[in-house]
């Protein structure tokens, strides 16, 4: 492919339909976002506007999610700055429902309807309990988290921002912003919280 | 009756996943082994195959407005030439001039030989769940098995055919939407899964030449062949993007993009997944 390329690119002489020479150059970011763009269409509640990307989106697609120092920084940084804390300074709600939030896969696709109570489907990349063993790789297992940890405040500050806004600690983490992108609400990331942090979950057993 | 006998086949398919079930869980740590496992039990009789003659048929009955068939359709290797044309799709084609794969191809074929108006040509090309698969579908199955065990050699030497690379890598990398997910979040690492699914890393040769060779493939959780425009489709939907137009250049871009990552595979498709 490689070689074709530079054969191409140096020597034109590639007649295709008797026309004349041929030589490449590369569409320009603005030209390849120009086909994207057409390439997609609304569907439901998926519109084409989640092809405009967030200054995270831009930078991390565009180093391959390994970005140079500053760009990290800048990006850990702005993220770290949209982490809302509990209102009411509790962290932990119920792991019983926090179970069925991670294992529940659904919301945000064109299948779904604008009232789909989303999921947060933590299952799809991590182990968290012994019980279940259908789970991804894609994220570390989390599965004693709070065995691991502890449950002091510096952990349970961490595990919710993560939560919130993963970016504040891992620039171009793979994991979606449950709270910033208004994926899961507040009480629902409560419940996640007592999956993974309280002593009688599963996920420490 | 082909349908009703791919229902009977799936009930017994069926009978076999529970099966499965309760050995994964007696056997927690042979989980993967299991599965693959599974994956050799179904390899014993694909459904697609019921799918190639009716394929086969659509293909050479004449249709259409001009009541022509499509045999005189150019996949790239001359008019007529249909075996070993899918190993070498998506290609430029100078009278189109456009780089489309094979689905693409399929539409421009039943517009310009059938006269087919495109709009219909490109309406409602994935069948639904438990649906007879559609006549793209059937088509595809077709062509392809005609490729099967042809090596895979998607062209990189007409300038279009090296932007379709370029903008489809661009698209392969391009995080967006409230997840944040692009196609590499899935598919750029080793050994990463989603639940228990195995999901091949298109930045490594092999893992990309053994995903693309699979597919179009027989779906067996939806009962139903599946074609790489559908493949295409549904992982947007999963990474929560809007919907791709079916054929649409920044599709036919992506498959490019992964079909030049494969090359030098085997094709071994319609498979059977689960």
């Amino acid at each position: 492919m490689r070689l074709h390329r530079f054969v191409a690119w140096f020597a034109p002489a590639v007649v295709v339909g008797g026309c004349a020479t041929q030589t490449y150059s590369p569409p320009t970011e603005e030209e390849t976002r120009a086909v994207i763009r057409a390439g997609f269409h609304d569907r439901g509640i998926a519109k084409v506007d989640r092809l405009n990307q967030t200054d995270l989106q831009a930078s991390c697609s565009k180093y391959h999610n390994k970005p140079p120092e500053d760009v990290r920084a800048r990006l850990q940084q702005a993220a770290g700055a949209t982490v809302k804390y509990p209102a009411d300074g509790k962290w932990l709600g119920d792991f019983k429902q926090g179970e069925r939030i991670a294992q529940t896969g659904v919301g945000l696709q064109w299948t779904d309807g604008p009232t789909t109570v989303n999921g947060g489907n933590c299952y799809a990349c991590h182990q968290l309990t012994k019980e279940e063993i259908s789970y991804g790789n894609i994220g570390p297992s989390l599965y004693q988290y709070a065995k691991v940890r502890g449950t002091g405040e510096d952990t349970m500050r961490y595990t919710w921002g993560k939560i919130w806004n993963t970016h504040a600690y891992n620039a171009c983490s793979q994991m979606p912003r449950f709270g910033d992108a208004g994926i899961l609400t507040e009480e629902q990331i409560k419940h996640v919280m007592a999956l993974l942090l309280d002593p009688n979950s599963p996920v420490n057993k | 009756m082909i349908h009703e006998s791919a229902g009977a086949r799936r009930r017994l398919l069926a009978g076999c996943v529970l099966t499965m079930v309760s050995a994964v869980v007696a056997a927690q740590s042979n989980t993967m082994d299991e599965i693959a496992r599974y994956r050799q039990m179904l390899q014993d009789g694909n459904p697609a195959e019921l799918l190639i003659a009716r394929g086969e048929e659509l293909w050479k009955t004449p249709r259409g407005p001009r009541n022509a068939s499509l045999e005189q359709c150019d996949l790239g290797l001359g008019p007529g030439v249909v075996k070993g044309a899918y190993a070498r799709l998506p290609r430029y084609f100078a009278d189109a001039d456009q780089v489309l794969d094979f689905e693409g191809r399929l539409v421009y074929c039943m517009v310009t030989l059938q006269g087919v108006r495109r709009g219909d040509a490109v309406k409602n090309p994935f069948s639904g769940a438990g649906q007879r698969a559609t006549d793209i579908e059937a088509i595809t199955t077709y062509v392809v098995d005609q490729s099967r065990g042809a090596r895979i050699d998607v062209p990189q030497e007409h300038p279009k055919e090296m932007a379709a690379f370029d903008r489809g890598r661009y698209l392969f990398y391009m995080r967006g939407g409230p997840y944040d997910f692009a196609c590499s979040t899935c598919h750029g690492a080793d050994n990463q899964r989603i639940r228990l699914q195995d999901l091949p890393n298109f930045e490594k040769t092999e893992a990309a030449q053994r995903a693309f060779a699979q597919w179009p493939a027989y779906r067996v959780s939806q009962g139903a062949l599946r074609t790489m425009q559908w493949r295409i489709n549904d992982c947007f939907r999963q990474q929560r993007f809007p919907e791709p137009v079916f054929v649409s250049q920044a599709t036919i871009d992506l498959i490019t993009f992964l079909g030049v990552r494969a090359n030098g595979g085997t094709m071994d498709s319609p498979s059977i997944k689960r």
